[in-house]
């Protein structure tokens, strides 16, 4: 997929159950800074400099503190979280942590379906997924795998109101 | 940055012997509803997180039934329960980490990034759930990129609950320039 595409071009999928090949999920957009980064910090004990002080972020060659990769990790889960129904779950998840989002920088997680499978009762859904800053820098390519019942409850629960 | 970027390996004879060695085993308190409340409204800020995380009667009526940790969700942050005393400042922070929990000499590199992780999951992590997790030193290798040569390491970590079931195996890069 090249750097240019984004989940804009493609028709989304309102979950795996309409999902085809190409087909994008809903974004995952937050503009983060040092509420959201402390925030973070709090709940997983991560309070290293270059994510707090903009010196610490400059010495380590940077513009100034940088987001935390393992809080763009939660923006992908957050955005297949969305996306899947009730009984949903993620199955493999895969991010290369590029570059760091900085100070202000609003970010978005993106998802493209790559393939759909149903197999023993479940659908897998495989997509390629990443995210982008405002710029449309990528920051975070990677992957995921996704399943879900292969019906959905509300249509079995109207299978058997009709018997 | 002050240091002169890296042009020769940094991998020593030592560290290179140590891979495949385990560099910790953890085991998590138990996993609390509050825990689980207080990652998922740090990682959803400033929206609110959604209901199955903070609303037992909700999560109670959906698949998989009660609430149950974000997969990401990290159980060992501030404690573990063989911390005696609590460790106030992580290890992990040092650029060394690796190789002082394996008892060798480090590089010695200034500065550490996450490089990147993949996960496979598998059981749900719910409230009352004891974690186990173990880490080893998965490879070594470097990388020239705009910092100089770059040292990348793998870990790979598996964690599993009381019942012995597998929650969640995992690969974690850091990048150390």
């Amino acid at each position: 997929m090249s750097a240019a595409m984004s989940s804009g071009r493609h028709p989304v999928a309102a979950s795996p159950y309409e999902a085809s090949v190409g087909d994008a999920i809903p974004v995952f957009k937050r503009t983060t800074g040092l509420h959201e980064w402390n925030r973070f910090a709090a709940v997983n004990d991560e309070f290293v400099s270059i994510h707090m002080d903009d010196e610490a972020g400059r010495a380590a060659g940077f513009p100034g503190a940088i987001g935390m990769g393992r809080l763009q990790w939660s923006y992908l889960h957050n955005m297949l979280r969305a996306w899947l129904p009730p009984g949903g779950r993620i199955v493999a998840i895969r991010a290369e942590l590029r570059a760091p989002n900085r100070n202000g920088a609003t970010i978005t997680a993106h998802g493209v379906v790559t393939a759909v499978r149903d197999e023993g009762g479940q659908r897998r859904v495989e997509l390629d997924t990443w995210i982008d800053d405002e710029e449309g820098s990528r920051l975070a390519p990677g992957s995921a795998v996704v399943e879900v019942p292969a019906a959905p409850a509300y249509i079995v629960q109207a299978d058997t109101g009709n018997l | 940055m002050s240091s002169e970027p890296a042009t020769t390996s940094r991998i020593s004879s030592e560290m290179a012997a140590a891979v495949g060695g385990v560099l910790s085993e953890r085991v998590s308190y138990p996993v609390s509803e509050s825990d689980i409340r207080r990652w998922a409204i740090a990682v959803y800020f400033p929206e609110r997180p959604p209901r199955e995380f903070w609303d037992r009667a909700y999560a109670e009526s959906l698949p998989p039934g009660g609430i149950v940790a974000p997969a990401e969700f990290n159980p060992f942050a501030w404690m573990e329960a063989g911390d005696d005393p609590p460790a106030v400042k992580r290890a992990s922070t040092h650029p060394d980490h690796v190789e002082q929990r394996l008892g060798i000499a480090g590089p010695g590199l200034r500065f550490q990034l996450n490089g990147g992780m993949e996960s496979e999951y598998r059981a749900w992590m719910r409230p009352g759930d004891v974690i186990t997790s173990v880490t080893r030193l998965g490879e070594y290798r470097e990388k020239r990129g705009r910092l100089g040569l770059m040292l990348i390491t793998m870990l790979e970590d598996r964690w599993t609950n009381q019942a012995g079931e597998l929650v969640k195996l995992s690969h974690n890069s850091s990048i150390r320039y």
